[in-house]
């Protein structure tokens, strides 16, 4: 299978055009010694024939019949309209708007994506979007060491585990030390960062304080409290949000964050394994020279049209090269055209019934596994849609599950010692009644 | 007045009458209105299920959202009804180019064909659905999808490993410059060595990268025939340099003819040799960097995979490497943990089960430079590309390399009369000309020239790189455009170059059937305006305020 159009013909044409007699005197530049010999590349696939391999890989898979895992990504409803709105070419197989005139439909789309996580964040000016929500913290937190011209953060322990290690490598670049500042882990603790903590551990030399809202474990964090430790200090707070709690959740902006990072997958993008995803960033207007990413801004044409172009380019390294705020080059363009579109199909009251029935059904699986004395919630202190609850034997019997289609969740006792027989579970608008019942009865079959 | 009836503005897509809805600002025209501005309370795209009793009853028992957290004030979405947001979208569709829709030579970013197979792969629900923290015996496919895919851009790229991690070319370069640092490290060598060697022909990300990585960027000036001066790179190497970063072939479309020289020095002195993969659909079959000595290369699987640029991402940017950096690879890594790799890859390759083979996530890597991305990377990525080298097979990786080429010298010798080619060489990926000649004799810009091809329905070439040619037009036809589509596209370079001959005015009122004209990027730097103003807010968008016209100076640059 190929996708050139060339006949033979064309190709001959082509050859004598150029003056050269076959397509492998183009290749003559490559100098000998290092010119390829064979490879081991299997033979071309007809279409059939690529789709049954396809078939058979994703038939390798086992979607869980019932499922509480989420630890930063969510099975949420992706709208029909949604994917067909990212199915469209004009958006799918156009590129950067390097050219405004023609690209107006991805400016355009992308000037209204940063005004829907403005006014979901609170903040004043969002980016383009980034490659997902850990680099997106991970890039927050460079930002706020070149507005500070401080060279550590802090970061709170409530922050998920994967963020923490892409945040640790993208700081080792430049060699910004990363300090922890400890949630509380004890029995029937907050599972929160202290504010007092906090501010232990915010010398003069620290830039921000990181902490997400909710955090990793689900709990919620006191948000305003730590964001007035952080400024105390002179550093500045990067909140860490999931995008549909801010539906019920206060806006980063009213507590007083400096910069906001998010992971927008639950916008309308499936879980795929990872990815595409869409990282959100959003800050206040005074540090956008500072920010890293693209940004579109409405303008006018020659004629007085309206329009939309990318904008303070001079941020960026295809101008400012080695001084540029990022090495970024691009977005995530068509993952924010699936959150816009989200955001715009469900609205402010669609967002708000997920995050309300997601937060019912959170409690609902815990209510159920304590009434069936299964296990009991680790903390104290009120969560959002996802809940740690402390169940003896976690990880033997969320393998068990596991051979029966059945996932229990995440557990957190792999990276947090502390946590070993937790199940962290999530709950979104999809789970059902008979999900918890089933996930109960199949956890009552493991004592 | 809406655009449908400005004057001079054709309708090129059928537009027309379908912008009527559209509604005038005060002092503006618009196209189409933001999606905010066809809200009206109470309408409504999508609903939810109401809560059921039973979960109500139970959540009473657990803890309700304390006020302290509590939003105050509902965000203000837009409430639209499915149709109308579905027609918005469709609208703002109309206003785009691409490639399903038109030539698009923009040189450096691989505007081939997607194909939609690709497509039907990525969505099936057993991969769109799986999620990246399953239990390992859930994931098997997606895992064993992983693993194939690196095990044939190995073959293709001659490394002996493979990170399917960084989420974009930019970020393999991360990743592949903090490898090398922690190699460096590893000889206690990192102190000493704090450099990168950049050409000054290199993509802007190659010295960004470098910075970031806490790395001073060296320029070094290509020679006359557009390649790497290897007395100036002789005399740049030594004991501080920590790697070369080198694109091959080069964003002059030129394969470096003495690359064997260049990477021996490299490594002579003790440097990384890392080759910028951005160009890979030139070579493939005919050029394995791993076999020549480079030590790291990042794939762009959005470029030479042909997964779809998505306006602007997302992509993937995969990074291959030779034995002495595969200890820092990025963790995690899908790992063939039971089975035979050769039984493996023959069963996968012949379309057999490989129910015996068993994958797992390593993350036991000691050395590792960590994460740089969530989870394992752009997964639907990965589908995509795998579905389009099993599709291509060898024969068909090989023909994309050779009628990419092909054509690229094909516009090479048909354009260098109309318009001036000061590095004449063979071509690989793509050619650059120059509009100096145009510029100088009838002041007519690259920028005029781009702006008069978009009138004819056609992308332009990137221009204004390489920033060593003036008046740069980088023009990339790739494999997947008809004899009659470059004919076409001569046509109108000839036509242009013509016409800026006899009526430069002409092409400086370009473009004319676009649905908006030229766009004034100055002011929209100098006064942002970069989000909606709802009604009763303070000011428009950013702030309203100037912004200062340049930007922060070197020395406010970033530290950290």
């Amino acid at each position: 299978m190929t996708y050139s159009p060339h006949t033979e013909a064309d190709r001959a044409r082509m050859l004598e055009a150029i003056g050269v007699a076959t397509v492998d005197d183009l290749f003559d530049d490559i100098p000998p010694a290092v010119r390829a010999g064979g490879w081991e590349v299997p033979d071309p696939l007809a279409e059939q024939e690529v789709r049954a391999e396809l078939a058979r890989l994703a038939g390798r898979n086992r979607i869980p019949e019932v499922s509480f895992l989420g630890a930063g990504v969510y099975r949420h409803l992706v709208p029909a309209v949604v994917s067909e709105v990212i199915g469209r070419p004009e958006f799918a197989t156009a590129y950067t708007p390097y050219q405004p005139e023609v690209s107006q439909g991805t400016l355009q789309s992308i000037y209204e994506f940063q005004s829907l996580i403005c006014e979901l964040t609170g903040m004043e000016v969002a980016t383009a979007s980034h490659y997902d929500g850990a680099t997106a913290t991970a890039e927050a937190a460079l930002m706020a060491c070149r507005l500070t011209r401080r060279h550590r953060v802090a970061v709170s322990a409530g922050l998920s585990p994967d963020y923490r290690r892409v945040l640790a490598t993208y700081c080792s670049g430049p060699g910004v030390e990363v300090v922890t500042v400890p949630i509380d882990l004890a029995e029937d603790g907050s599972g929160a960062t202290e504010p007092t903590a906090a501010a232990a551990s915010l010398g003069d030399d620290v830039a921000c304080l990181v902490a997400a809202q909710p955090n990793f474990y689900g709990q919620l964090e006191p948000m305003a409290e730590l964001a007035d430790a952080a400024h105390a200090a002179g550093a500045l707070f990067v909140a860490v949000v999931e995008p549909t709690s801010l539906a019920m959740l206060e806006a980063p902006g009213a507590y007083g964050a400096d910069i906001v990072a998010a992971e927008g997958q639950p916008l309308g993008i499936p879980a795929s394994f990872g990815g595409p995803y869409v990282g959100l960033m959003a800050a206040r207007m005074a540090s956008v020279r500072q920010m890293p990413g693209r940004l579109v801004g409405a303008t006018r044409d020659v004629e007085g049209r309206k329009g939309y172009v990318l904008t303070l380019q001079a941020r960026e390294q295809h101008i400012r090269r080695e001084k540029a705020a990022s090495n970024i080059c691009t977005n995530q363009a068509l993952m924010a055209l699936a959150a816009t579109t989200y955001l715009a199909a469900v609205g402010p009251r669609g967002l708000r019934e997920v995050a309300e029935l997601s937060m019912l059904q959170a409690r609902h699986t815990a209510a159920a596994i304590e009434a069936a004395g299964l296990g009991r919630r680790r903390f104290t202190g009120s969560y959002f849609a996802e809940v740690t609850m402390h169940v003896p034997d976690a990880a033997r019997r969320h393998a068990a599950l596991a051979e029966r289609g059945i996932v229990a969740g995440h557990v957190p006792g792999r990276d947090e010692p502390a946590l070993r027989d937790t199940l962290l579970l999530a709950a979104t608008e999809l789970t059902t009644d008979a999900d918890v019942e089933r996930l109960v009865a199949a956890l009552e079959t493991t004592r | 007045m809406s655009v449908a009836e400005a004057p001079g503005r054709s309708d090129h897509s059928g537009r027309g009458s379908a912008f009527s809805g559209a509604t005038a600002g005060d002092e503006l025209t618009i196209v189409e209105p933001l999606i905010f501005e066809r809200s009206r309370p109470e309408r409504r795209a999508v609903r939810f299920p109401a809560a059921s009793e039973a979960a109500r009853r139970a959540a009473t028992a657990q803890p309700e959202l304390p006020a302290s957290v509590r939003r105050a004030a509902a965000p203000r979405l837009p409430e639209v009804s499915e149709l109308e947001l579905l027609r918005h979208y469709n609208r703002l569709a109309h206003l785009n180019h691409a490639i399903d829709l038109g030539f698009y030579p923009l040189g450096s970013c691989t505007m081939k064909y997607n194909p939609k197979v690709n497509e039907w792969s990525a969505r099936l629900p057993g991969l769109a659905e799986s999620h990246p923290l399953d239990p390992e015996p859930l994931s098997q496919g997606s895992l064993e999808l992983m693993w194939l895919l690196a095990e044939l851009l190995k073959e293709v790229s001659g490394f002996p490993a493979v990170s399917l991690q960084p989420a974009a070319g930019a970020h393999g370069e991360l990743t592949g410059l903090l490898m090398a640092r922690a190699f460096h490290r590893s000889n206690g060598e990192g102190e000493q060595r704090t450099k990168v060697l950049v050409p000054d022909s290199a993509h802007g990300t190659n010295p960004a990268t470098a910075t970031m990585v806490g790395y001073q960027a060296v320029t070094i000036r290509s020679n006359e025939r557009g390649g790497i001066d290897l007395a100036e790179l002789r005399e740049a190497l030594g004991p501080d340099v920590a790697a070369l970063m080198i694109t091959n072939p080069s964003t002059l479309g030129i394969f470096e003819d003495q690359i064997d020289q260049v990477v021996a020095a490299v490594r002579e002195a003790g440097a990384i040799a890392y080759m910028d993969g951005a160009n890979l659909n030139a070579i493939l079959g005919r050029f394995r960097p791993g076999h020549a000595g480079f030590d790291v290369m990042h794939f762009n699987l959005h470029k030479t995979f042909s997964t779809p640029h998505g306006g602007g991402g997302p992509g993937a940017g995969p990074v291959g490497v030779s034995e002495r950096l595969a200890p820092f690879l990025p963790t995690p890594i899908p790992t063939l943990v039971a089975g035979d790799p050769a039984v493996v890859r023959a069963n996968a390759w012949a379309g057999h089960s490989t129910e015996g083979a068993r994958f797992a996530l390593d993350a036991d890597r000691p050395h590792s430079i960590g994460k740089v991305r969530s989870c394992y990377g752009n997964f639907g990525m990965f589908v995509r590309a795998y579905t389009y080298i099993r599709s291509n097979g060898s024969e068909g990786l090989r023909t994309i390399s050779n009628d990419a080429v092909l054509a690229a010298n094909y516009l090479r010798v048909r354009l260098r009369d109309a318009y001036d080619l000061p590095y004449d060489r063979i071509s690989k990926h793509e050619v650059v000309f120059s509009g100096r000649r145009q510029k100088r004799e009838h002041g007519v810009t690259t920028l005029d020239i781009a702006k008069a091809i978009l009138d004819h329905g056609i992308h332009p070439p990137t221009i204004y790189f390489p920033l060593i040619v003036e008046e740069a037009l980088m023009v990339e036809p790739t494999e997947t455009e008809s004899l009659e589509t470059l004919d076409t596209f001569v046509e109108v370079m000839e036509g242009i170059a013509a016409l800026a001959a006899s009526d430069p005015a002409a092409v400086k009122r370009a473009p004319t059937t676009t649905p908006v004209g030229r766009l004034d990027e100055a002011a929209a730097a100098r006064r942002p305006d970069l989000r909606y103003a709802f009604d009763g807010d303070p000011a428009a968008g950013a702030a309203g305020t100037d912004m200062p016209a340049s930007p922060a100076a070197p020395s406010e640059a970033p530290t950290a």
